[in-house]
Parts: structure tokens; sequence; C-alpha cells
């Protein structure tokens, strides 16, 4: 597997030979770190309350809310049963979820409005601490990753 | 007492988590090896106890982090910490706005750069170089990302060439990253000075 490979460089469309590839080469370090972040938290060994395919689903609905349909594709490969979820506009009700998703959309995309209360209501519903850190750690991760393939994109647009 | 800082400053306030971090004491031996424990060194911060909850992430990004920000070539630190701060300022992380207002400060032996954008923000008189790479900065925070081609043109019109423009590009993201860690799962506080 070359970094050409990886998720970060495949969703944005960044070829060998190309000039933003010639970049992400000099950086090839920080491309493979980032894959093995992206296995971390997509495909962890520990997984806690969340099974690999609801990350792969909350990753997907991340991705699609933000428009990067090409990444959020990829995430949504492993989102098996839980692919519902990847619409923005399911609310997780019927997944017995609503308090996860309606977290994770508030994390992701209105981060600056997070208050203790979002926290406190997550412990109230029954998640528990290592939980919390491992649900932000999934949308903070997925937050990088769809801005460093954004970024990515609109340099091979302008060096085309 | 302590209350929560709710106003952009360089004077680095303390961090306090939401949730309760792992206790050293009964700390994995995984978790032990994440955090660098050893016998010398027992000293470990609120924040990186509170990420060992979830210690595969916490294992990767750690060297991610420190690659992005200080690994030689590309775009200077200094400019790395401009990406990070635009992108405090979009997600109002008090706490990594200032770690990195202060840093940038140091390294550029001047606190001009952070006064006017503490103050002005957006509006901020800056050099058109820094212009150009806080304006992408912010834009690339936003949710849904704001930044456009125009942006891109405006930072190869300001001189940045592909290797900084990548670094803009990587330092920024990680802290979308970051500011979804620290401004989340914590309060930036003070310890009120008894009269």
């Amino acid at each position: 597997m070359t970094i050409f490979d990886t998720t970060t460089l495949s969703a944005a469309g960044i070829t060998a030979g190309s000039a933003p590839g010639a970049a992400a080469e000099t950086r090839a370090n920080i491309i493979e770190a980032t894959q093995a972040a992206e296995d971390a938290v997509l495909t962890p060994k520990d997984a806690g309350a969340f099974p690999h395919a609801l990350r792969a689903a909350l990753a997907a609905r991340i991705a699609n809310e933000a428009g990067e349909n090409d990444l959020a594709e990829r995430y949504l490969a492993g989102a098996g049963d839980m692919a519902g979820l990847a619409d923005p506009s399911q609310d997780g009700e019927e997944e017995g979820l609503a308090h996860v998703v309606a977290f994770a959309d508030k994390a992701a995309n209105h981060t600056r409005d997070i208050l203790a209360e979002d926290i406190s209501k997550l412990q109230a519903a029954g998640v528990d601490d290592a939980d919390i850190v491992r649900l932000c750690e999934l949308v903070a991760f997925v937050a990088y990753q769809l801005r460093v393939v954004a970024g990515l994109r609109l340099m091979k647009g302008a060096a085309a | 007492m302590s209350r929560i800082v709710h106003k952009f400053t360089r004077t680095v306030p303390q961090w306090q988590p939401r949730v309760t971090p792992v206790d050293l004491q009964e700390a994995t031996e995984e978790q032990l090896d994440a955090l660098s424990v050893t016998p010398s060194n027992t000293k470990v911060s609120a924040y990186v106890l509170t990420l060992a909850h979830d210690v595969e992430s916490l294992k990767v990004r750690s060297p991610l982090f420190n690659a992005i920000m200080y690994d030689p070539g590309g775009m200077s630190r200094a400019e790395r910490e401009l990406g990070a701060i635009g992108a405090s300022m979009v997600n109002r992380c008090i706490y990594c706005a200032a770690v990195h207002a202060d840093r940038h400060a140091k390294l550029e032996k001047d606190t001009s750069v952070t006064d006017e954008l503490f103050a002005k923000g957006e509006k901020a008189d800056l050099s058109p170089r820094n212009r150009a790479i806080f304006d992408f900065a912010r834009k690339l925070s936003e949710s849904p990302v704001a930044a456009d081609e125009a942006d891109m043109a405006t930072l190869r019109e300001a001189g940045l060439n592909d290797e900084e423009i990548l670094d803009l590009i990587l330092s920024t993201a990680l802290f979308g990253w970051a500011n979804r860690l620290m401004h989340v799962l914590g309060d930036p506080v003070r310890e009120e000075v008894p009269a």
C-alpha cells in the first residue's frame, strides 16, 4: 500500500505525479499516521459501546453533512445494518441511538455551541465516560479527515 | 473557586474535564504505555488522562500531532500556529487558542498578530500573507467547509507553495480534531484569587 491508496488521498483524488501528490510525498509520514488514526477510530480492538458498523455509519453521516460524498461512500462500506444513520435526516430514534446521534451532530457541526450539559445528557442516558471520549475521538477525527480531503481537492483544482 | 474563561486570551487557562479522567493508579499496561509513564515520569495532564479512555486513538494521535506541527520543511512553525488559531477561533476553543496564540507570539517574538486577531477577529489588520493564511484556516474550519477556489488562489498570490499550502491544510484540520476534544470534553478555567 502506498500513500496514494490511503483513504485520505484516494477520497481527494490525489495521484502520484500530480503537484499535490508530490507535496503529499514530502509528508508521507503524516498521511500514513492519518490512516493509522482512521483505523483506530473506525475499527478499534476495543470498540466500547460503539461497534464498528455504528462508527462507520456516524463517520459517513458527518461526511455527508459536510458534502464530502466520496469520503462518505468509503466510510459507508463498513456501516452494515447501521447504514441508515449515514443519512443526516435520520435521527437515530429507531435504533435507540437518538442521544448519540444528536451529540455527534452537534459536536461535528456546531462545535462552538457545545456546553457541559451536552456531556451530562449523555451521562444521564447511560453512556459511560470512556465511551464519551471514544465518541468524541471518532467525531473529531472525521472532522479532521474531511477537512484534509476538502483542502487537497482545492489544491488539485488550483493545480489543474 | 475557579471560573470558566469565555474570552480569547494568550494567558493559558487550566483545563477542567467534564468527564472523570483515567486514574493513573488504576491504568492498564496499554494506557501507561500510551501515556509514556515511566518511574521517572509520572506527571500526566488531566487532558491526556481523559484521552487515555480511548488508548488506541491516543497512541496514534500524539506522533501525528507532533509531525504536523513540528516536522522540518514546508510552512514555518509560526504560520502553522496561525492555522491552529484560525480553527480554534471558529470553534471557540478558548484553551487551544490561548496555547497556540502564546506559542505564535513566542516564535515570532511579537504579540501584535494575536493581539489584533483576538481584538478584531476576522476584521484583524494583518499582512497580506497572514491574511491569506488566517482566512483560509477560518473558512476550512467552518461547518460545512467554506474555503473555495478563490481562497486557494489567494494563498498562491500571497506566495505560498504547494508544500506550505499542504502544511496549512494539515495544521488547520488537526485543530478541527483537537478543538473537538478540548472544547467538548472540558472547560478552560482560572482560579479566583481570594480577595
